[in-house]
């Protein structure tokens, strides 16, 4: 496997089958190329988030895999039938859109009825069918009422209960949190999660959000201008971003511009430090990456393992951490920011103009070849 | 945070670098989505309603083209005579150099219309039925106009002999070729082009008087406080419901030379009185100033264009933003002042298109100049003279191409404005609100009052007239005028025959109309199709009314069509109707379903039910009001319409808006009030049946339109 697809991760040995497999996917809006050579597995009852910014294909691999806007080229292949070329009523898949798009006609419980029909059903059983998932999503007693006259939340747990209704083999989430408050949207994410694993249903949910696709996916599949990023688990993208793009759109990221010294040693400024990385010859200008929460205040005055003096240029306070300037004429022109807790300011009295020792841990430095363009 | 956006890729921890594979591959088939029946069956209605606007509107059209480019003229150089007046054969006579020997024919003036005979015996100057003299005649080349003997053509180049008998049964046919000659003839006829400028004159004229008048009732509606508003828009609409015909003789009624003003100043002021009046306004033109000729077409016009001018206007001015009036009262700008940089601008892409709307009308409206023209030709009459009158469809024809040019022109600037209007209406605004000033909430009061009374006043006389005996004489009540059955136009059938049409027009209408206009907008690709489908919907709006009937004429009446079954039947009426109101209704419908959930299609389609299942079920009753709105337009039209029907009823399907018609030009003036007021409130029951319907409707479906 070429790509970091993630399956050759060492903590996961044994993977379910896979379940949606597309190859080589292209889709193209005349002369722009909306997708680029798309290569993903999902695995069964796994549950993905396509990440990204806007535009930058998520939405439009979804509806490639639904079938609402068929593929230039490429292939898609679910639970081992090419659907490439198939319509969607030929395809196997429930969806989830921002905008809800529950009938205004029709009550709540028609809604989810809706797609029981047609399906040698007796009335009886889809009713029975409909009340089990108004339970499901917590909507026992609202059968009756128009979609106009639930909350926004509720009417997400319509279009859910509408989707998975005939319990399909796939279930498409089109950004399914975005219109809803911040509070209804942190409840309703454990809420689907939770669905999802009990139902075990194969999942891929397009969101724009990041902190939607950590708490939630299994697997992330980042996107930027039609290509893929990086797939991997929420931890394996937050902490070894595989690319600059990555490291950038997810969490908070010190990118600080320096040049190979010698074998797994950077420089920044004059001060050297040890990291991982191998093929490197020295001199090679490089992008040096750390979270702000992972450079450390040392409270020791060593001069080994990464540490270094800094003086304390702005301090701000954030709520239940603080966010330190750090600056150092041996830095150079660079600037690191560093998260620092209350308690350890605290203890250590720390203030604006203070010169600390802060230490980079080795296994928390990224490396990327080139320089940053910084924006 | 520096934002980074250098592509770098990552080493060591972690993945392995992410190596582009796309190099190492050869490009990939094309894919080529697999069709499933919803999209065949989308594509099929699709395909059948584009046939439907092709047959009913594209084919007929460029038949007329096609007419207006036929030429008939005399081919007397291939015709060859010769005579036998009992010593043998003569030498062959061409018939050109003898007609022009005799001063019987021009070279340069053979033109004629596709009945043109000429008599042989025109040629033979002392020609007797009962000389024993024999004649031969042929043509020296085959297949131009030939001559006829018996109803027989004969066009091939075979020497035919006659007795004297026979050959004054011969007549020479004219041959038809194709050219410009039909526009040449009619440039260089005054009689015939001066239309254009009368028609230009009352067109602008009018659109100047109705905007303004529309907009001041407008501002009215919108941005005063006076009370009855809603009246005074009912009044003001009123024109909406009757044919065009009707204030026109409301006007003959009002200001003719037997009329009801003349009689009151004859009764206030004596019997000079009035001819003094008539001698101080003779314009010199027209002769004594007379409501028959630009005046009354004007009054006319205003009359029955202001309720679509209003409409627009009053659309433009109530999407005014508040937050701009706020901003120029922050800053002291005098009310003057507030009222040319801020309402003005604002409403300027309604004025411009109500404009150009009632332009549109104006110039293509043949029932008001029909009436209360007089002399003053236009075109749209001129074409009913020169088709119902001549017989001359050639140069109806050609009228009518000269006719769809300025209502192209309003066409294309109206929807380029309307693109624009559009744009202005997406921003975010908040509502104006109007706050009581008792000055001038009077005042438009007053104005609109007025407007209003005119308005019904027009109706009151039509009813008056309706009703009085025989005005000026005999003014006493009766109901004689009602007796329809003994004029001429069709009788009381033709009422009924205008109904059972404007309920055909309305049912069919709707629903091919909602129908198309749904496939173009919810669709799934066939991009093409639809685009062209759009445009198809689109056209009928710039074909005035006469021109499409016209058409129809050229197209059905064909012997070798095969639809020619149809022609002088009720189906042609409606097809013809419901294509002449095709756009307005299409628009009509696309508003409503853009409103409504791109994603309703989509989520229908995962749940893998059929297309006809979301539109049966979701959105024709969400879209219910627009389909009621689309077929009381539709029924309403249908009702009032006379310049494409005219051409197309036959003795069985007469249609009440053309007994106007035809009773008014019988001078049965009165019985055609009558049934011109049989019109108005058949369509004010209909609407008021349709408002009460589209209550009922909201009331019942209130609990899932609002929260």
């Amino acid at each position: 496997m070429p790509s970091g697809n993630g399956r050759e991760s060492p903590d996961t040995g044994t993977r379910p089958p896979v379940f949606l497999r597309i190859e080589n996917l292209v889709k193209k809006f005349g002369a722009f190329t909306a997708l680029n050579n798309i290569d993903l597995e999902v695995f069964e009852g796994e549950f993905v988030c396509f990440l990204g910014p806007s535009g930058c294909g998520k939405t439009t691999l979804l509806r490639a895999i639904a079938g609402l806007d068929i593929q230039t080229s490429g292939r898609i292949e679910q639970a081992g039938r090419d659907i490439s070329v198939l319509p969607p009523t030929q395809r196997d898949f429930g969806i989830v859109f921002q905008s809800y798009a529950l009938f205004p006609n029709l009550t709540v419980h028609k809604n989810i009825a809706y797609g029981l029909e047609n399906r040698k059903m007796r009335r009886a059983e889809i009713n029975q069918r409909v009340e089990e998932l108004l339970d499901l999503v917590g909507l026992a007693d609202q059968g009756d009422k128009y979609p106009a006259q639930l909350s926004g939340g509720q009417q997400q747990r319509v279009a859910l209960a509408r989707a998975i209704a005939t319990s399909p083999g796939l279930l498409l989430l089109d950004e399914p949190l975005s219109a809803l408050d911040a509070k209804v949207r942190g409840h309703l994410r454990h809420e689907i999660k939770a669905l999802q694993r009990r139902l075990g249903v194969t999942t891929i949910m397009v969101t724009h959000d990041q902190e939607e696709a950590l708490t939630m996916a299994d697997r992330i599949v980042v996107m930027n201008h039609g290509v893929i990023e990086q797939i991997g688990s929420p931890i394996e993208v937050y902490r070894a971003p595989a690319t600059v793009f990555v490291a950038d759109f997810i969490g908070t990221m010190n990118f600080v511009p320096g040049r190979v010294a010698g074998p797994e040693q950077v420089r920044i400024g004059d001060i050297v430090l040890s990291c991982d990385f191998e093929g490197l010859s020295p001199e090679t200008p490089v992008t040096v990456a750390i979270r702000p929460e992972d450079i450390i205040v040392e409270e020791a005055r060593l001069y080994e393992g990464n540490v270094f003096q800094v003086r304390i240029s702005a301090l701000e306070f954030l709520g239940s951490f603080f966010r330190a300037d750090l600056a150092n004429d041996h830095l150079g022109e660079a600037r690191l920011r560093a998260d620092i807790s209350i308690n350890q300011v605290r203890s250590l009295g720390l203030s604006e103009g203070q010169d600390i020792h802060v230490r980079l841990p080795r296994d928390r430095i990224r490396i990327y070849a080139g320089a940053a363009t910084h924006g | 945070m520096c934002a980074c956006r250098a592509t770098a890729s990552a080493f060591t921890p972690g993945p392995p670098p992410m190596v582009s594979i796309a190099q190492v591959r050869r490009p990939a088939a094309r894919i080529r989505p697999k069709l499933n029946r919803d999209d065949w069956l989308m594509r099929a209605f699709m395909v059948a309603i584009a046939l439907y606007l092709i047959v009913a509107l594209a084919l007929p059209l460029y038949a007329m083209l096609s007419k207006s480019f036929e030429i008939y003229s005399f081919r007397l150089d291939t015709i060859e005579f010769q005579v036998d007046e009992g010593q043998g054969w003569g030498p062959p006579i061409n018939a050109l150099e003898r007609g022009e020997e005799l001063g019987i024919v021009r070279r340069d003036d053979l033109v004629t219309t596709a009945d043109g005979r000429m008599q042989a015996t025109e040629f033979f100057p002392d020609f007797s039925f009962l000389a024993p003299t024999r004649y031969r005649i042929r043509n020296t080349e085959p297949n131009t106009g030939g001559y006829m003997v018996r109803g027989q053509q004969f066009t091939d180049t075979e020497w035919r002999e006659f007795s004297s008998n026979d050959f004054r049964r011969v007549t020479l046919r004219p041959s038809q070729t194709k050219g410009i000659g039909n526009y040449l003839v009619y440039f260089s006829t005054p009689a015939l082009f001066s239309s254009i400028e009368h028609s230009l004159t009352i067109s602008i004229i009018s659109t100047i008087i109705t905007v303004s008048l529309a907009f001041v009732f407008a501002y009215a509606l919108t941005r005063s406080c006076m009370p009855f508003k809603g009246l005074f828009k009912t009044a003001a609409l009123v024109p909406i419901l009757v044919p065009s015909l009707l204030p026109g003789i409301a006007l003959v009624y009002l200001f003719g030379s037997q009329s009801i003003v003349v009689k009151v100043l004859e009764a206030l002021f004596g019997a000079d009185s009035v001819a003094w009046v008539w001698q101080a306004l003779d314009n010199g033109t027209y002769g004594p100033t007379e409501i028959y000729g630009p005046i009354g077409i004007v009054i006319a016009s205003v009359f029955f264009t202001f309720p679509h001018a209003l409409l627009i206007i009053i659309t433009a001015l109530s999407i005014a933003d508040a937050r701009l009036y706020e901003a120029a009262i922050a800053l002291r700008a005098p009310k003057w002042r507030i009222f040319w940089t801020v309402t003005l601008p604002g409403a300027r892409y309604g004025l411009i298109s109500a404009a150009f709307v009632v332009f549109n009308l104006v110039i293509t409206d043949f029932g008001a100049p029909k009436v209360i023209g007089g002399q003053y030709n236009v075109l749209a009459v001129d074409i009913y003279k020169q088709v119902i009158g001549q017989q001359n469809f050639q140069m109806g024809a050609v009228v009518s191409v000269v006719l769809l040019i300025p209502a192209l022109v309003a066409f294309t600037v109206d929807r380029l404005v309307q693109k624009r209007q559009v744009a202005l209406l997406s921003a975010r605004a908040v509502p104006y609100q109007p706050r009581p000033m008792r000055r001038f909430d009077l005042l438009m009061m007053g104005y609109t009052g007025i407007v209003s009374l005119f308005i019904l006043g027009i109706l009151a006389v039509c009813q008056f007239a309706a009703l009085i005996k025989f005005w000026p004489y005999d003014l006493s009540f009766s109901l004689n005028n009602y007796n329809f059955d003994v004029m001429d136009g069709g009788g009381w059938d033709s009422y009924g025959n205008s109904i059972r049409m404007a309920l055909y027009t309305a049912v069919i209408g709707t629903s091919v109309v909602f129908f198309g206009a749904y496939l173009v907008e919810k669709g799934r690709g066939f991009a093409a199709g639809r685009t062209a489908f759009q445009f198809l919907a689109m056209m009928p709006m710039a074909i005035p009314g006469m021109v499409l009937g016209l058409s129809y004429i050229f197209f059905f009446n064909d012997p070798a069509n095969p639809l020619n079954f149809i022609y002088g039947t009720m189906a042609i009426l409606v097809i013809c109707t419901v294509t002449h109101f095709y756009t307005v209704s299409h628009l009509t419908a696309v508003t409503a379903l853009k409103q409504m959930d791109a994603e309703f299609e989509l989520v229908s389609q995962s749940l893998k039910q059929p297309f006809t299942k979301i539109f049966a079920r979701v959105t024709i009753p969400v879209c219910m009001p627009a389909i009621l709105d689309i077929s009381i337009y539709l029924f309403v039209n249908a009702m009032t319409t006379v310049s494409a029907v005219v051409f197309l009823y036959s003795p069985d399907t007469t249609l009440a808006s053309v007994a106007v018609l035809n009773m008014d030009d019988a001078g049965d003036v009165a019985p055609a009030a009558a049934m011109g007021m049989m019109i108005f409130y058949t369509n004010a029951l209909m609407r008021g049946l349709h408002a009460l319907g589209t209550r009922g409707l909201m009331a019942r479906t209130q609990a899932w339109r609002t929260r």
